[in-house]
């Protein structure tokens, strides 16, 4: 039997403590979104190096001979990788799987999954930020940008259930 | 004074080693809250499993509270904390698109690094989207480099342009969230769905 999980007040508060903790050392919030765009970024510039340098949108995280995997949130999404392997382990939930609605079949599924994974970080690099990194850590230090972002996600994705509930109820 | 960054100059394997740790408090978290699992997330658009709202309010208010009190009694320098900055055209229709990615794909980027960890393959799927996702936007940068710059307003803050202090400011928003806090059990009871939640 896999343990439950915690009280959702709980590990929001965690979470939160997490995000100060953040803040307090390193002057700034909580990241996912970004480390996925150093992840690109690099791979980009191994893979073609001349394109990269062309290009004013990778150019600039080059310049200086600055290395995008040695940054704070590729680090950070290590870190995020590592931590939810360890709560995993304690509460007995590693296990390989797909998880999906009944209903749907597993190539539905991986499909859907593919296509939020392109939207979600395309979105986000228009956003500057993913829910982490602008909807929680923008609302966390008061910012406009936070607020207006967090309420488009949560605003779109009402929106958008309707057409997609097939895959989840 | 905090930022312990700001401080002292930080030695580059000190910062990095920041990053991890604060990385894995953050997957931790996210994986106690249930958030490696896409149909508990999901979840929250359907009514049946309104964890996310919880945990996501719970969080902003004690990181909110907290640095507010550190900064009252003189421990951090809120001015020096980093604050986004609000492009607002930007933030509207790539939370509007973010949105959409957040009800086919099941995951935000952060749970979905979290559901990968622990063995999700949807979530592996997910996070291959998400690189392919970061690698068109850099390629169409150049046409949509307009929407992403335009206007721009600045780092402002929320409190300043509704002219209260950020303290009356959270009092408003943990109100507001007790309120959700209030529907959100309801809803659950609503649109209570056993056959899924038993399984998640």
């Amino acid at each position: 039997m896999k343990n439950k999980y915690m009280n959702p007040y709980v590990a929001g508060t965690m979470l939160g403590i997490v995000l100060l903790l953040a803040m307090f050392l390193a002057g700034r919030g909580l990241g996912a979104s970004g480390g996925f765009k150093y992840c690109v970024v690099s791979i980009v510039g191994a893979v073609d190096h001349s394109h990269a340098d062309k290009s004013i949108y990778y150019s600039k995280y080059f310049e200086g001979g600055k290395k995008p995997l040695k940054n704070w949130l590729t680090i950070e999404i290590l870190g995020v990788i590592a931590g939810g392997f360890l709560s995993g382990a304690i509460s007995k939930r590693l296990k390989f799987k797909i998880e999906k609605s009944p209903s749907i079949s597993n190539t539905r599924r991986l499909i859907f999954a593919f296509l939020g994974g392109v939207f979600f970080v395309y979105g986000a690099q228009l956003a500057r930020g993913c829910t982490s990194g602008a909807a929680l850590s923008g609302m966390a230090v008061l910012s406009v940008a936070g607020f207006v972002t967090m309420v488009a996600i949560f605003g779109s994705a009402y929106l958008f259930a309707w057409f997609f509930r097939k895959n989840w109820v | 004074m905090g930022p312990i960054s700001s401080l002292i100059p930080m030695p580059e394997w000190l910062d990095l080693l920041i990053a991890l740790l604060i990385g894995i408090g953050f997957g931790f978290s996210l994986e106690q809250a249930g958030f490696s699992s896409s149909r508990k997330l999901a979840g929250m658009f359907y009514g049946y499993d309104t964890t996310v709202i919880k945990v996501f309010f719970t969080a902003a208010i004690v990181a909110l509270v907290g640095s507010q009190f550190l900064s009252y009694f003189g421990l951090l320098n809120l001015n020096l904390v980093f604050v986004n900055e609000f492009y607002v055209a930007a933030s509207i229709v790539g939370g509007i698109i973010m949105g959409a990615g957040f009800i086919m794909g099941g995951f935000c980027p952060g749970t979905g690094l979290c559901a990968l960890s622990i063995g999700k393959i949807d979530a592996m799927i997910f996070f291959l989207g998400g690189l392919t996702g970061a690698f068109l936007f850099a390629e169409t940068y150049p046409f949509i480099q307009k929407l992403a710059n335009g206007s721009y307003k600045g780092p402002v803050k929320i409190n300043e342009v509704m002219g209260i202090s950020p303290g009356l400011f959270t009092f408003l928003l943990i109100i507001a969230a007790a309120a959700m806090f209030w529907l959100a059990e309801i809803a659950e009871k609503r649109f209570a769905r056993p056959d899924i939640t038993n399984e998640i």
